[in-house]
C-alpha cells in the first residue's frame, strides 16, 4: 500500500513538473481556438493546420468540430473561440446579429455540394433525389440544427417530397452521423455534402448532386472572427491563410469548391 | 410555459424501458445464478468483469460493438435481414437492444450480490431434503434474495430509460419510431429549442426521481419488515 502511494505521489509530481515546463513555452506561442463545421475536421487536421504551423510555428491551432448549430449554441453559452467557420450562413448571421462576431471579418470561404448517397452495396433502386421518397430508411441531417439538413429540406421541399421523407427519416445531429448510418447500411440512402462522401469512398456511392434549381442559394461556408477573440491578430493570420490559393487547392482535394 | 411538444419520445422511451427490463431481469438473474454456481474462482472473476463492462465503458463503445454485430452488413444483422427480413438497425428493436446491453450489468451485479447474501445453510437444508437445484433456486434462493433483486431491477429500468449513446448509433433518431427521450433532449438542445428540451428534461427527471424514491421506500419497508 505504501509503495503504491509513493508511486501515485511521484507520478503526480511528474505531471505537475510537466505542466510547469509547458507554461514556460506558452510565453512564446499563442493558441488560436477555432470552431469549425464537422465537415472541415479532416482537411484541417490532416493538411491545413500542419501547413499553417510550418509557416507560423508561433501560432498553435486548437480546433473544435461539430454541427454548426451546436457550435453556435455553444458559443452563445460561453465557448471561448477566436474564429468560427460555419457550414451555412444562418449560424454566422445569427451570431453576428447577436453581436458575437466582428462583422467586418465575415467572408464566404468555401462552397460545398449536397449529394445523394447510398451504401456501396445497394440494390440500385435509388437513382435520383426524387427516389428518396421510396427509400425505406432515409437519413438526413436534422434541419433544425444541421445545415446539411436545412439544404436537404430545401431541396426535397422543392421536389415536393419533404413531408414523405421526413416522416420516416432518421435525423442526424451532425452530418457525419448521417454519413456513417449510410456507410454501415443502417440507412439505405442519405443526403450529405460531397466532401463527406469523399471521406469514405469505399463504403458509400454518390448517386447524384442536388438537381439544378432545387437550392436557391449555393452551399456557402462563411468564416469570421469573434469579437471576444483574445488572439484576434493570429486568428486573422489563419483566416488569410485559409483563403490563399495554396489552401484552396487542398480544399479542392477534399471535395470543396471555390466560391464563385 | 405552454408549448406544443411532441410526446412520442416519452412513449417510445417507456415502451423501450418496459420491454428492456423484462428481458434484462430474466437474463440478469439467471446469469447471476449460473455464475454464482461456477466452481472456478478465476472463471467467476473473468465473467463478472465481462458482464460489468457495459456499465463502465462509454455507451458509444457499446454502440460500436452493437454496430459491429447487428449492422446490416454484419454477422447477426445480416442473418436477421436475409433469413427473417428483419432490419435491426434503425428499428425499435435496436432501442431495446441498446438499452438492454447498458442496463444488464446493473441487474446482473445486484442479483449477484443479493443471491450471494442468502444463508447457504437453508439452501443446503433444502438440498438435503431432496429438492432439485432448479427448485432450490426457484422456491428458496430467489424468494430470499428478492428485495435486492427488485432494487437492482428498478435501477436497471431507470438506466435503460436514460440510454443515449448506443441508441443513437444503432437505432438512429427517427421521430415517432426510435427517438427516445434522451435523443429528443439532445436534438432539441442542438436545435436551440430550449422550451421543448426543458419539457423532456422535466419528464425524464420526474420519472427517474420517482423510481429512485420508490426504491428507497421499498428498501426502507423491507428493512423494517426484517427487523420486526
Amino acid at each position: 500500500m505504501r509503495k503504491f502511494l509513493c508511486l501515485v505521489i511521484s507520478l503526480m509530481a511528474l505531471v505537475m513538473l510537466g505542466c510547469g515546463g509547458k507554461q514556460e513555452h506558452a510565453d512564446k506561442t499563442v493558441t488560436v481556438h477555432a470552431a469549425a463545421a464537422a465537415s472541415l475536421e479532416k482537411v484541417f487536421e490532416q493538411q491545413l493546420i500542419p501547413m499553417f504551423n510550418k509557416k507560423h510555428p508561433e501560432i498553435k491551432i486548437q480546433g473544435v468540430y461539430d454541427a454548426s448549430g451546436k457550435l453556435q449554441s455553444q458559443i452563445e453559452n460561453g465557448l471561448n473561440v477566436d474564429i468560427f467557420i460555419s457550414a451555412a450562413n444562418k449560424q454566422m448571421q445569427a451570431l453576428d446579429k447577436k453581436g458575437y462576431m466582428d462583422s467586418e471579418s465575415i467572408k464566404p470561404l468555401l462552397q460545398n455540394k449536397l449529394v445523394l448517397i447510398v451504401p456501396a452495396k445497394n440494390d440500385g433502386s435509388i437513382k435520383n433525389f426524387a427516389d428518396l421518397a421510396k427509400a425505406k430508411h432515409p437519413a438526413v441531417g436534422d434541419p433544425a440544427s444541421v445545415p446539411a439538413g436545412q439544404y436537404a429540406k430545401e431541396a426535397l421541399t422543392s421536389l415536393g417530397i419533404w413531408e414523405q421523407v421526413q416522416a420516416k427519416a432518421s435525423l442526424g445531429t451532425n452530418v457525419t452521423q448521417v454519413l456513417n448510418w449510410v456507410g454501415e447500411g443502417s440507412a439505405d440512402a442519405g443526403l450529405v455534402y460531397a466532401t463527406d462522401a469523399a471521406l469514405i469512398k469505399d463504403k458509400v456511392k454518390i448517386i447524384a448532386e442536388a438537381p439544378a434549381g432545387s437550392l436557391k442559394k449555393p452551399v456557402i461556408y462563411p468564416i469570421g472572427i469573434l469579437k471576444q477573440a483574445t488572439q484576434a491578430v493570429a486568428a486573422k493570420e489563419l483566416a488569410n491563410f485559409l483563403q490563399t490559393n495554396e489552401a484552396m487547392q487542398i480544399f479542392e482535394n477534399y471535395g470543396f469548391a471555390r466560391v464563385k | 410555459m405552454i408549448v406544443a411538444v411532441d410526446l412520442s419520445p416519452l412513449w417510445i422511451s417507456l415502451q423501450t424501458a418496459a420491454v428492456t427490463i423484462v428481458i434484462v431481469f430474466f437474463l440478469g438473474v439467471l446469469s447471476a445464478w449460473r455464475v454464482e454456481r461456477l466452481r472456478s474462482e478465476n472463471v467467476k472473476i473473468f465473467i463478472d468483469g465481462l458482464f460489468t463492462l457495459p456499465m463502465v465503458l462509454p455507451p458509444t463503445v457499446a454502440g460500436f460493438f452493437l454496430l459491429v454485430f447487428f449492422g446490416n452488413n454484419r454477422l447477426i444483422g445480416k442473418f436477421f435481414l436475409e433469413y427473417f427480413g428483419i432490419q435491426i438497425a434503425f428499428s425499435w428493436i435496436a432501442t431495446v437492444l441498446a438499452a438492454a446491453v447498458i442496463a444488464f450489468p446493473l441487474m446482473y451485479r445486484s442479483a449477484r450480490g443479493a443471491l450471494a447474501q442468502v444463508d447457504k445453510g437453508i439452501l443446503e437444508a433444502a438440498r438435503s431434503l431432496g429438492m432439485t437445484e432448479w427448485r432450490v433456486f426457484w422456491r428458496i434462493h430467489l424468494p430470499n434474495a428478492l428485495p435486492g433483486i427488485i432494487a437492482g431491477g428498478l435501477l436497471a429500468f431507470a438506466r435503460g430509460l436514460g440510454e443515449f449513446g448506443a441508441t443513437a448509433m444503432l437505432a438512429g433518431n427517427i421521430a415517432g419510431k426510435t427517438r427516445t427521450l434522451p435523443l429528443a433532449v439532445y436534438s432539441a438542445v442542438a436545435a436551440g429549442d430550449w422550451d421543448s428540451a426543458a419539457v423532456y428534461v422535466l419528464v425524464i427527471t420526474a420519472i427517474c426521481f420517482t423510481v429512485v424514491i420508490g426504491l428507497n421506500v421499498y428498501q426502507y419497508r423491507v428493512k423494517k419488515q426484517q427487523e420486526s
